[in-house]
């Protein structure tokens, strides 16, 4: 559609593309690559992975984060696991079933050839975590366990505890602190960066803040990798870091970088519902526990019996009810919506009637008796069971159990445990091509900061799966396309005046917020901005909700450049400064995600447009108009111009997604 | 609830810092720990002061990096607790809480509550890691692994990198933190060929950050958030010294 936007997927059949591209890419020899400087901001799973891996090449690289360290990375709270498509439990996995389940699971709005070649790696990705020494769970025989996550039928997650994203971050990070060690990693920690730097139409490095000292640095590259994940955080209340932020990818943007599918957010169903005015951010429960848990409501509205009074028939299993083939497993997208309709017609629970249960009773049953008969008790009491049953569930979500208990106060062995759906993740992000290069030549986005694998709804335990891929085994090929032709390039000294230029501009940004000296904090305008953003780009989308939001975006973002009130000074840590510059952001964001709503007469994955649903209530996408990836082009503030990358779908014809 | 707090407050790692007291009203006993500080910090805004830095990212206890000392005790008094996952009803009512930084050489305060914990990743990069390029490394089923070591080097693998023990410890000593990483990759058959170098450089960058020795009081492990064992310390001290018989 749009001859600006190609995204370089290689010719052949699908599953010899990227075998084919690997053993055609133009190489970098050794020598030439001491030579050649890479810039990656972000130390999460794509940043220290990429990091660790292109040093171990031979690469030049550093490697920047604004945490006190690259272990702090937000990658290390994801719960539940990874996926790969090893096929250990025998279960019929395969390549092509990832494949499928993934484009599928993003309602067809994902690039076939990059979704094949993320299944592909997957296996490779669990074998190289093992080498390092990353204590997946087994089983007694010595070998891995998997579980199941929602939106599969086989069991192919790969998990430590409810630490899997820890376990896996950590291992990257040791990789990275070997480079480190070594000395082919110079790791900037407690840095931001707030500028690129573009010359002669290439990305050729960065304005850092010294987050301590508060001064601006310059640093040039051959080329520069994003990936400082998600934008969830434009919602103010996620399940992201307090950090977690959209900087880097729109100064990118800003700086010709395309945005695609803004408004793709993902909700997750199993969170731990808001509880005051006081809050910050949410939490989420792993979506493991809906593998054993069950999920229902009363079936009287307003019930406020306490639920382990309320009796079997009188309970509402509605996802086992609407979704008899995936249950409680159906895809995070289709959960949230069917708590949200629960609790919208006045079945939901708790103080706010804004919660559904998510029990573990039968679990602790099931697993109970199981257990008794392992150990050769024949007939054990009630009590019996349930104290096994919890020992089990115990081993399996001990972790989980227990955050909930220090948060809520409530013990979840012994009552039903209160969830609601929460900003999580953000599928949207930096168009890339193939190669993972954004518009901007030389610019690279990785893991969750770009757009490519999940279409318009992640399944569980992909984001790892994503992060990793593209850290370890993608952009170590890939960006051997670029350089190769980088290797007469001198590295540019930081005097140039497009670092000049860039320089100034961020001095002039920060001398900005400081000198306003209005009336409310930074955090007045997040929230303000995240309750725009929930009410009216969240769950449920209309057009008369998204045209009242963009027009209050406007409004609050010009207050903000008015009236926000930033104390301290430039030249020391300032972490309301730095707060100040990531909120300015997520006031032009927030503008796109809902332009980009807006834009989307459809329902697809995550993005749902009431006026777009089925007679029973579900997504209702439009193929013939909408099976294209938006690439936003910024032009100027509050002003895009749309390019339409269309969706081919070679192996996987796009149905009505179904999981009854 | 009403709460007097006195916290610790410093400039720059340059200036000295002193305690400044302020009274919060209207607490509620749901909010986090951190969020009661957000709070105190929404107020000094709005009355022109300025803010008290602290480190805080997740909010979920498992970054590492908020590093509160509570009364006295790092990261308060709930046990296994973070100080983002303390709430305000282990409180009651009219207390005074006093919150300072980490104190400890190796730890220098940058500002208020926030300390320079680089220290760790220096450790980390001598040593506590298994040396393998990224590549082709073999099916991850082809090394068996027993299901009771994997537990042991996972829960010694659980360590936050916070710091919690070094400031709980009379002497400094990090050893808990070194053992934890020491003791995940003895345990695991991928860890065994650099197991004597890999105890023998941590252990010599952890003496020259300056961390103070071990004497076994035992108290990092009562404050640890994450319940790491001290059995972990006995491990490191065994693997250090076979590795010295070896050398």
């Amino acid at each position: 559609m749009s001859s600006k936007l190609n995204a370089k997927i290689p010719g052949g059949p699908m599953d010899t593309k990227w075998s084919r591209y690997r053993s055609t890419v133009p190489l970098v020899n050794p020598a030439n690559k001491r030579g050649l400087e890479i810039i990656v901001v972000g130390s999460g799973l794509a940043g220290a992975a990429a990091a660790a891996s292109l040093a171990e090449m031979g690469y030049k690289v550093k490697c920047f984060c604004f945490q006190d360290s690259p272990r702090r990375a937000h990658s290390i709270a994801a719960q539940g696991g990874i996926n790969a498509a090893k096929n250990y439990q025998n279960d019929g996995d395969s390549v092509f079933r990832l494949f499928y389940d993934t484009i599928k699971g993003g309602d067809y709005r994902a690039r076939e050839g990059n979704v094949h070649r993320l299944a592909e790696v997957s296996r490779n990705i669990i074998d190289q975590c093992v080498a390092q020494g990353v204590p997946f769970a087994r089983e007694y025989g010595g070998l891995l366990d998997n579980r199941s996550f929602g939106g599969t039928q086989v069991q192919r997650t790969f998990y430590a505890a409810g630490q899997t994203g820890q376990q896996l971050l950590l291992g990257a990070y040791s990789a990275l602190q070997r480079q480190v060690g070594k000395g082919t990693v110079k790791m900037y920690s407690r840095h931001e960066m707030l500028e690129l730097v573009m010359i002669d139409g290439k990305c050729r490095g960065i304005i850092a803040r010294d987050l301590i000292s508060g001064k601006l640095e310059r640093h040039f590259g051959h080329a520069v990798l994003l990936c400082t994940g998600g934008y969830g955080n434009v919602f103010f209340l996620s399940t992201n870091a307090m950090g977690s932020n959209v900087t880097a990818a729109w100064k990118a943007h800003k700086n010709g970088a395309y945005f695609g599918n803004p408004c793709f957010t993902q909700i997750h169903p199993t969170c731990i519902p808001v509880s005051g005015d006081h809050q910050s951010k949410l939490t989420l429960m792993s979506e493991s526990l809906r593998n054993d848990g069950r999920i229902w409501v009363p079936k009287t509205k307003g019930d406020t019996r306490h639920p382990n009074q309320i009796p079997e028939d009188e309970r509402d299993y509605y996802l086992e009810r609407r979704y008899p083939a995936f249950g409680n497993l159906v895809p995070r997208d289709v959960a949230s919506r069917a708590a949200k309709e629960r609790c919208d017609a006045g079945f939901g629970v708790g103080a706010s009637k804004m919660a559904v249960y998510l029990d573990y009773a039968s679990a602790i049953e099931r697993y109970g008796k199981s257990k008794a008969l392992q150990l050769g008790i024949h007939e054990p009491s009630a009590e019996q069971i349930k104290s096994l049953g919890k020992e089990v569930v115990a081993e399996k979500y001990g972790n989980l159990f227990e955050m909930y208990e220090k948060i809520t106060g409530e013990n979840p062995y012994e009552v039903p445990m209160r969830i609601y759906p929460a900003v999580h993740y953000t599928m949207g992000g930096l168009w890339v091509d193939y190669e993972l290069m954004t518009t901007v030549p030389g610019l690279y986005a990785l893991g969750e900061a770009n757009f490519s694998d999940h279409g318009a709804n992640r399944l569980g335990a992909s984001a790892l799966m994503q992060g990793l891929a593209d850290g370890y085994f993608v952009i170590p090929y890939t960006i051997g396309s670029y350089l190769s032709q980088e290797i007469r390039t001198k590295a540019i000294p930081t005097d140039h005046p497009a670092f000049e230029e860039a320089e100034k501009k961020v001095q002039g940004t920060l001398d900005k917020f400081l000198s306003i000296k209005g009336e409310k904090s930074v955090d007045h305008y997040h929230k303000a901005l995240g309750k725009i953003m929930w009410d009216k780009c969240g769950m449920g989308r209309n057009k008369e909700g998204l045209t009242q939001a963009l027009a209050e975006i406007k409004a609050l973002r010009e207050e903000f450049w008015q009236n926000v009130r930033v104390p301290g000074g430039l030249n020391e840590l300032n972490p309301e400064l730095e707060k100040a510059g990531r909120v300015a952001d997520f006031l032009e964001l927030g503008e796109l995600m809902c332009l980009d709503a807006l834009n989307r007469e459809e329902s697809c994955g995550g993005h749902f447009r009431e006026e777009h649903q089925t007679e029973e209530g579900e997504a209702k996408r439009n193929d013939e108009q909408f099976s294209f990836v938006s690439a936003w082009e910024f032009k100027s503030v509050g002003s895009w111009e749309l390019h339409k990358e269309a969706l081919d779908f070679e192996i996987v014809k796009p149905s009505q997604r179904s999981y009854k | 609830m009403n709460i007097t707090l006195k916290v610790w407050r410093q400039k720059n790692a340059k200036e000295a810092g002193n305690f400044v007291t302020y009274r919060l009203q209207d607490i509620s006993p749901d909010m986090s720990f951190l969020e009661m500080f957000d709070v105190l910090n929404e107020q000094l805004i709005g009355k022109g002061d300025e803010p008290v830095a602290f480190d805080h990212d997740c909010r979920e206890g498992i970054c590492g990096m908020c590093s509160m000392m509570i009364n006295g005790r790092a990261h308060g008094p709930t046990r296994g607790t973070t100080t983002c996952q303390l709430h305000m009803r282990s409180f009651n009512d009219g207390d005074t809480i006093v919150v300072e930084p980490w104190r400890a050489k190796a730890f220098p305060v940058i500002k208020d509550l926030v300390v320079d914990r680089t220290s760790f990743d220096r450790i980390i990069a001598t040593g506590g890691f298994i040396s393998v390029n990224t590549g082709s490394a073999q099916d991850a089923n082809c090394l068996p692994v027993p299901k009771d070591d994997a537990d042991k080097a996972f829960a010694a693998a659980a360590c936050i990198g916070c710091g919690a023990c070094v400031a709980a410890c009379k002497n400094a000593s990090a050893m808990l933190f070194v053992s934890a990483k020491i003791s995940q990759l003895a345990l695991l058959p991928q860890g065994q060929v650099e197991r004597e170098s890999r105890a023998l450089n941590m252990v010599k960058q952890m003496d020259e950050e300056g961390f103070g020795s071990c004497t076994n009081t035992g108290s990092c492990e009562a404050e640890c958030p994450k319940e790491i064992s001290l059995e972990n310390i006995a491990r490191m001290n065994r693997e250090y010294f076979m590795a010295i018989l070896k050398k």
